[in-house]
């Protein structure tokens, strides 16, 4: 047992208002100079919806993350690594600046400077890149608020796996948020791919840099990333990437984007894994066992073992109580209704995600007659207007089955609070019924639902 | 891994670095050596970080970090320093949204208005004609507006650039001279203010305000003008909004989000709602779309837009069936019987064979009473114990008068009010109620019987009686014409007649009424309806609302945590009300202010009345008198403004001023000198002839606001009329016999009313654009000011980050800076006058008891003699002295001490307060304000408001709800006893938010830490309401509510456009493209149009003027995503990019709300003009209903009743243009 300390981050997608609070902070503080107009280190996705770079979870076009090769062993799903270094000078799998979109301006100047004129003053669109003008046609959010779109629809790699189960039509339309940063995996491929050694991962707590000196712009980093979430910047020629907030999270500090999230929803925490693991969990065999395999790789802060072994890799004993504080932990490895995004890209991601609930879908049609017992007010979750299956897609490689216990969690949780909201003796057969103690789920129910600072950072 | 030889050359890396290579090989942790971090470390330092927010039309209310550093603002992070609201619930932090977060981009913008700008042809001109006037300003002012000429030279030249930088000295001397001249030559009531919300920045607001106020000039409306004053809130609470605040939310068991989009629209709050539903709260959505909220909604019931007060209907129906009539559920039958005007009884009047429900039995038709002080004003209800009538306690007339001291309270001592009249062998007659539910609103009748008791020679029921004939819902016992299940679809309201008309199942409308009730049962009132904009900004969004406020009223949720309606759109709750009032008002040095109602002035200023082409009885019922036939909406608001219900500036068709001069020759009081010319016809109010050149506004101020690019509904007639400039009107004037009755005609209407338009502004807007001069304002993040909603419960303040920049100045600064220069121009040409103000009958005074029954009476028919304050406007002389409203403008006055301050009817002695003040501020020393305490800086105006206000001076909540207990005989001080000596000050709010102290100013309680619900004062210490019986109204029987059909809840259709305007029907598909339901909701990406222009809101949004459509619209005229399209009607054109998505539905456009034309708008193919805002498709539509006054809580106040600018009803046709579009 090798025990290592990462920074790892929750995202709850069921309280997620798209609000993009989140990226307008993280850019303002990190992203708006010459060189990264079009850079996003957080963005959020509406989904159904393309995402930013367009359709970079497509990696049968795009290469990114890590693959096992015919002998069962984890390789770059780009190629090897010795291919990387023969392509170094000609990176054919990057997205081009359209799949990102051309950052824009408008000539403001003239509102306040136009002479006298026939018509009223106006500021025209003008590319950041060229200088002139522009209509302007995609963007790193353009699919806000679309749930999909037929315009697009042939084009997303999510929807073309469960074309049978999702209909862009005014009767099933649903739609959620995904907010995205670096994921700061465990098995980054975004370092394996870097000819130059640049990328490293920060020993005491796992954040994924990109060291500015030593990175040459060979961009390898790009095609590696399956997030597509490592930039280059086009007046400096160097990678940049999310720093997990790095200087604000020494000083105890939570990242910009969390402490702006308004819907409160994103959770920071310390975790403790097995870094002898990490290899042989990326290369399980079944993609529908990473989760699992993954969850198995973190380390119980609690078990005496894990702190003897931590203390002699010399971690400090605070962090070990961090950890073992940690609302990531619980939401991970205690409620389990946290999963990964993208198992399957192998990188083992430390940004985890629960998913969200939505409405029933037979309202807008049928007669909204359902036959639920009288005093629980909740439909059953097959009725949910978002297909598990879409859920399935980007948290457990397609296995329906995971998601699908998250779902039953927060929707016994919702029940068996109604009861004591209302007054009523609470019912502790509901908690049982998803194998949880009600005190677990009352737990449960307090991170998610009252989540105060201290208790999300 | 990859392979042997692979490894090998891989692992050679590990010789070039001085990070650790994994032993497997797939990663490298680095240890120590982080110089190459550096950048980050050094993009993240800063010097100092300062609290603020941001000041103006959002309910934020959010409290921010903006970092500074080599003296430059950088960014800003939320605060998350709210103080803890209790261990078992979610806190407040952090409050904010992607639009706040992107603010301080304006602070270094291209758009910044940096420097004071005139319009070069104005500039030139008054420079020539100062010279020829040997310098004088006034004069030369004079010579430019009052050449027509000259005048049309520069006013047509309006929002086509040429704005040239001036000089502060230059630009406000001649806007002082504007001033002095128009006070002068046409009087004060000619010059008008706008800047809305106080609330957001309650010092920024009142500098204008205080001005324009202390001049005499019109403040102008904003809630009612928004559209966002719910018109039902008046009518049934007494109240102008008052609301729960976002943390209440989780205390409900069940929400209904009806027509406010949460997410987008408050999205600071929004994690409450998903929150609240981990504690087993269930949640329904109703909307037209699947918006954003419906992701967290359990059940979606897809409505057709505007259809809502139909489902609510339906709703009521099957409450009052279930819940009152199958069943009496203990807890709602008490609660009504307490708190709303069910039992009260109502007259019947005969009607052919039928009887129509009339007027409340009061004392006065009851001969043992009818002797009693205010016998009018006291309601009737039947004691079910005895069986006898009882007139109990708080109702409006025990509110005034001495015999009613210790009586206006909700105690019913003995009496057990009667809901129903109906018991075995009870008289029954046939009411006949009004009906509006075909497609396009006809009026039609339909019978219903009722049980009925005779009192003297009248037959009289319930108002209970009357809701349950009403909503259909028949008893046993009772014949004639009740709808026979919830499947008759023929009747109205059952859940089977709102399925044909709003698309949702009757089912599910039956449940989830069902579902409401029962938790409000269970739960005694936590069942939650949060509404807004979507419902609320419809000609009849009162009936809408009405429908809505009859099932959380029949449930017993007002009045409870948790529970009854939460109302959020535009209200914006300034806290401490009464501080920010004296100040914004000038009531310290002159009373009564002038205060208009903006909707109704646009309505003629604007000229859309000559538009009209329907007559003002088009909307009435079926079951009326013809009141309103051969009268227009102009007309209508004529007689209102004569009748003294509303304000009406420009008041008379002379000068105020002169007016005083001419009585005083005359030797006669004002007012007997007023009343003798209007008999004589000599003097005639200025509404009755809008278009004469005396009776027009002719400077207007903004700040604060963008009326051209944003609230300007009818943006086109804007342009044409007020401004005199180009537009896009494509609408023709009325034939001659749909033309006003009573008001005047001019053949030819008149353009360029306005001689000066002034803005003050930090950005560019259209408003700015149009506007003959600009001034450059101080930024939210550059000067002091205070910030409350009614979102929170806390008070927080703007402190300066960096200094103004450029030439730019604060609000506070600016208008004392016009004000000194008014004074010294004022000298020798205004000097001290007096002022004529004519002044509406008043809410929350006896003026609300001028009209007994709400019977109309207009005195110019003759149908009563003009008595001021009764029939009439109240005429009261004010005494101006012209050259001090420089040093009053700094200074607090002295009538505070005289007179005390006085909110919602309550006065309080403010002396001691202001002594305080005098310390704190420092007195002025010389001049008119000598030895009073200083306003001169926005911290002073800070302190006075925390000062002199409840919500933040313990002491004055404490006195206040002890006046008020001599009127209620209940106790109520304890409320504010635990804050008593408590006084908020300015560097406490600097320092966190702080929460605010319980008031008699507000009808909810934040003692003891709780969260803040509206009513529970009400509800729980028995303190009526304040309107007619002093309880909840279902029933308003004023005549003119008769006259619509609209004494009860009922539901109306939206306007039918293509009856009242020739447009296309919705859903035709021709050679001009496809006609649609236009509709303007609030937008994800602006803040009405505050950052709309923002790059990083273009930037997450398509960066310009979009109209979202469903795919289904876009595919009959050819439309894909993010084509050109022009989107046309009579009133205007607007260019822009469709987004296509299967998430609208068919028939329905949205162009967000608040897009400016300043951003990628193309030139029209249609118009050959710059393409419109998104008002530029709307106009003003005034329902005659909301001009009622004069009568219990249907009275005037500012901002509390008015017509509202509403803007649902309209249509549009959509097509595709060339792609190849110009600028």
């Amino acid at each position: 047992m090798r025990v290592m300390a990462q920074m790892a981050m929750v995202m709850n997608l069921d309280k997620c208002i798209g609000c993009h609070t989140c990226s307008v902070t993280c850019k303002q503080a990190w992203t708006n100079r010459t060189g990264t107009e079009y850079v996003w280190f957080n963005n959020v996705e509406t989904r159904p919806g393309q995402g930013y770079p367009r359709r970079y979870e497509d990696q049968e076009e795009w290469k990114g993350g890590w693959t096992l090769n015919k002998r069962g062993r984890l390789e770059l799903k780009a190629g090897g690594r010795l291919r990387k270094l023969l392509t170094i000078f000609s990176n054919p799998k990057m997205p081009s600046i359209s799949d990102y979109y051309e950052p824009w301006t408008y000539d403001y100047a003239t509102l306040t400077d136009a002479p006298a004129q026939e018509h009223t003053p106006v500021a025209r669109p003008k590319s950041l890149l060229s200088g002139e003008d522009m209509k302007i046609e995609w963007s790193s959010n353009w699919d806000d608020d679309l749930g999909g779109s037929a315009a697009t629809e042939k084009h997303d790699p999510m929807l073309r796996k469960i074309a049978d189960k999702v209909k862009l039509e005014f009767e099933q339309t649903f739609m959620f948020y995904l907010p995205r940063i670096c994921e700061h995996c465990l098995n980054p491929s975004c370092a394996a791919s870097c000819p130059s050694g640049a990328i490293y991962k920060r020993s005491e707590d796992g954040i994924v840099l990109v060291d500015q000196d030593r990175c040459r712009g060979w961009r390898m980093c790009i095609s590696g990333c399956p997030y597509k979430k490592v930039y280059f910047n086009h007046r400096t020629g160097k990678a940049e990437k999310c720093t997990f907030c790095f200087p604000r999270v020494e000083v105890g500090l939570p990242t910009v984007c969390s402490e702006t999230c308004v819907g409160r929803l994103r959770y920071i925490g310390l975790m403790l894994y097995d870094a002898d693991k990490v290899l042989e969990a990326a290369s399980t065999p079944d993609e529908h066992d990473l989760y699992e395999a993954q969850r198995d790789v973190f380390l119980d802060p609690d078990d005496p073992d894990v702190q003897r072994e931590a203390e002699k890799a010399g971690i400090p004993r605070d962090w070990v109580q961090a950890a073992q504080r940690s609302p990531v932990y619980a939401l991970i490895n205690r409620f389990k209704i946290a999963l990964p995004l993208h198992p399957e890209y192998r990188t083992m991601p430390m940004v985890w995600y629960v998913p969200p609930l939505s409405p029933v879908v037979d309202v807008v049609k049928d007669t909204g007659e359902d036959a639920e017992d009288q005093g629980n007010l909740f439909a059953a979750i097959d009725a949910l207007r978002i297909p598990v299956e879409y859920l399935a897609e980007l948290f457990t490689a397609g296995d329906v089955a995971p998601v699908d216990g998250v779902l039953k969690k927060l929707a016994a949780m919702r029940s068996y609070m109604r009861d004591i909201n209302m007054g009523r003796d609470p019912n502790g057969a509901i908690p049982q019924a998803v194998a949880m103690s009600e005190e677990e789920m009352y737990d449960m129910y307090r991170l998610l639902a009252i989540a105060k600072y201290d208790e999300r950072y | 891994m990859d392979g042997e030889l692979t490894e090998a050359l891989v692992r050679t890396r590990r010789f070039f670095t001085r990070s650790r290579v994994s032993d497997d090989l797939r990663t490298l942790h680095k240890v120590g050596g982080r110089e190459a971090d550096s950048f980050y470390r050094d993009r993240w330092s800063h010097d100092r970080v300062v609290r603020s927010t941001h000041g103006v039309n959002c309910t934020g209310s959010c409290s921010w970090k903006v970092y500074v550093k080599d003296g430059i603002i950088t960014w800003e992070t939320q605060q998350t320093d709210y103080p803890s609201v209790g261990p078992d619930k979610p806190e407040y932090e952090p409050r904010g949204c992607p639009r706040g977060a992107a603010f301080s981009w304006y602070t270094y913008s291209p758009t910044r208005v940096r420097y004071p700008y005139v319009r070069g042809v104005l500039l030139t001109m008054f420079r020539e004609a100062k010279a020829q006037h040997g310098g004088d300003p006034v004069k030369a002012w004079a010579h430019i507006v009052d050449h027509p000429q000259r005048a049309k030279a520069y006013k047509s030249a309006r929002g086509k650039g040429g704005l040239v930088r001036a000089t502060w000295d230059e630009s406000t001397e001649m806007i002082a001279a504007a001033y002095v001249h128009t006070i002068q030559k046409w009087g004060p009531d000619r010059v008008a203010g706008f800047s809305p919300i106080p609330a957001m920045s309650m010092v920024s607001h009142a500098s204008g305000a205080r001005f324009t106020s202390l001049v005499g000039g019109s403040m102008l409306s904003f809630y009612d003008w928004y559209a966002d004053l719910p018109v039902a809130s008046p009518q049934v609470f007494g109240d102008q909004t008052d609301v729960p605040e976002s943390g209440d939310w989780w205390d409900a068991g069940y929400l209904v989000m009806w027509g406010s989009n949460v997410p987008v629209t408050r999205t600071p709050d929004a994690h409450w709602m998903t929150e609240a539903r981990y504690r087993g709260q269930k949640v329904v959505v109703v909307s037209p779309d699947y918006a954003d909220n419906v992701k967290f909604a359990d059940d979606w019931l897809a409505i057709a837009p505007g259809t809502d007060g139909a489902l609510a209907m339906a709703m009521g129906h099957v409450v009052l069936k279930e819940f009152f009539v199958d069943r009496q559920t203990p807890y709602f039958v008490d609660y009504t019987k307490r708190y709303t005007d069910l039992p009260y009884l109502v007259a019947l009047e005969p009607a052919g064979d039928a009887h129509r429900p009339a007027k409340f039995l009061t004392a006065a038709d009851l001969p043992e009473h009818a002797a009693e002080e205010n016998a009018h004003f006291k309601t009737v209800l039947v004691d079910a114990r005895t069986g006898d009538l009882a007139v109990p306690n708080g109702a409006l007339g025990h509110r005034f008068g001495d015999a009613g001291a210790g009586r206006w309270n909700l105690d019913l001592g003995d009496v057990d009010p009667r809901l129903t009249l109906l018991e075995p062998g009870a008289e029954t007659v046939s009411v006949e109620l009004p009906r509006f539910d075909d497609v396009d609103g006809t009026a039609r009748a339909l019978t219903r019987d009722v049980p009925v008791r005779r009192v003297g020679d009248r037959l009289v029921t319930t108002v209970f009686d009357l809701m349950l004939a009403q909503y259909g819902v028949g008893r046993d016992g009772l014949g004639g014409g009740y709808a026979t299940s919830y499947d008759d679809v023929e009747a109205p309201y059952t859940p089977a007649w709102q399925e044909a008309i709003t698309g949702v199942p009757a089912a599910a409308a039956a449940r989830v009424a069902r579902e409401l009730a029962q938790n409000a049962e269970e739960s005694k009132g936590r069942s939650m309806i949060l509404m807004g904009a979507g419902t609320n900004h419809w000609f009849h969004s009162d009936t809408i609302y009405r429908a809505f406020l009859a099932l959380t009223t029949l449930t017993g949720c007002q009045g409870v945590n948790g529970g009854g309606w939460a109302h959020y759109v535009g209200q914006e709750k300034c806290r401490p009300v009464t501080g920010w009032a004296q100040l914004a008002f000038g009531l310290d040095w002159a009373r009564p202010p002038r205060q208009m109602i903006q909707t109704a002035y646009w309505y003629l200023h604007t000229d859309q009345f000559r538009y009209d082409t329907f007559s003002a009885d088009a909307t009435a019922a079926a079951t009326g008198s013809g009141a309103f036939a051969g009268l227009s909406t102009a007309d209508v608001i004529a007689k209102s403004a004569r009748m003294g219900w509303m304000p009406s500036y420009p008041t008379f068709d002379r000068n105020p001023l002169d007016l005083a001069d001419e009585a005083a020759q005359a030797g006669r009081p004002v007012a007997e000198h007023v009343v003798d010319q209007l008999q004589s016809g000599d003097l005639r109010f200025a509404a009755e002839d809008p278009d004469a050149p005396e009776n027009v506004p002719r400077v207007l101020a903004i700040w604060r606001a963008n009326l051209l690019g944003s609230s300007g509904k009818g943006n086109e007639y804007f342009l044409k009329h007020l401004l005199g400039t180009e537009s896009s009107l494509r609408a023709v004037e009325a034939d001659e016999d749909q033309r006003p009755r009573e008001v005047e005609w001019h053949d030819d209407a008149p353009e360029g009313k306005l001689d000066l338009l002034l803005t003050l502004d930090f950005r560019q807007t259209s408003t700015t654009l149009f506007s003959d001069v600009v001034l450059p304002a101080a930024t939210w993040y550059e000067k002091h000011d205070l910030n409350t909603t009614d979102m929170h419960p806390y008070i927080h303040s703007f402190n300066p980050a960096i200094a103004p920049p450029w030439q730019t100045r604060t609000d506070w600064d600016a208008w004392q800076t016009i004000a000194s220069k008014f004074s010294e121009l004022a000298a020798g040409r205004l000097d001290i006058r007096k002022d004529v103000v004519a002044v509406p009958l008043l809410h929350d005074t006896p003026d609300a008891m001028a009209n007994p029954h709400g019977v109309v009476r207009d005195w110019k028919l003759g149908e009563c003699d003009p008595v001021p304050g009764v029939t009439m406007p109240k005429i009261v002389e004010v005494e101006r002295d012209y050259t001090a409203v420089g040093a009053q403008m700094g200074a607090l006055g002295p009538l505070l001490e005289q007179l005390g301050t006085t909110t919602k009817g309550v006065t309080y002695d403010v002396a001691r307060a202001v002594e305080y003040l005098r310390g704190k501020n420092g007195p002025i020393r010389g001049g008119p304000a000598d030895g009073r305490p200083s306003l001169v800086e926005d911290i002073h105006a800070c302190e006075a408001v925390l000062a002199l206000s409840g919500t933040t001076n313990g002491h004055l909540a404490t006195q206040g709800f002890k006046t008020l207990e001599k009127r209620t005989g209940t106790p109520l001080h304890d409320l504010a006893a635990e804050h008593e000596g408590k006084q908020i000050t300015f560097a406490d709010t600097v320092a966190a938010p702080v929460p605010v102290i319980t008031s008699p100013e507000w009808s909810g309680s934040e003692t003891g830490g709780r969260r803040y619900s509206p009513f529970t004062i009400n509800v729980e210490r028995l303190k009526p309401w304040h309107t007619l019986t002093g309880r909840q109204h279902f029933y308003l029987d004023h005549d003119w509510m008769t006259e619509l059909g609209e004494a009860l809840p009922v539901y109306r259709p939206p306007l039918n456009m293509g009856a009242l305007f020739a447009e296309p029907e919705i859903g035709s598909t021709g050679e001009l493209g496809v006609t649609v339901r236009y509709l303007t909701p609030h937008n994800k990406w602006s803040i009405h149009s505050e950052y709309q222009d923002n790059l990083f809101m273009l930037s997450l949004s398509r960066g310009g003027q979009t109209i979202w459509m469903s795919d289904r619209d876009a595919a009959k005229v050819g439309v894909e995503d993010n084509d050109w399209i022009e989107a046309v009607n009579r009133n205007g054109v607007v260019v822009a990019r469709a987004i296509v998505s299967h998430r609208m539905p068919e028939g329905t456009v949205y162009m967000h709300h608040a897009q400016d034309r300043l951003i990628d708008v193309p030139i029209a193919e249609t118009s050959g003009q710059r393409g419109g805002i998104h008002n530029s498709l709307t106009r003003i539509l005034v329902k005659p209903t909301h001009l009622i006054g004069g009568y219990a809580q249907l009275a005037f106040a500012f901002n509390y009743l008015g017509p509202t600018g509403n803007q649902r009803d309209e249509v549009t046709v959509i097509r595709r243009r060339s792609q190849d579009v110009e600028y």
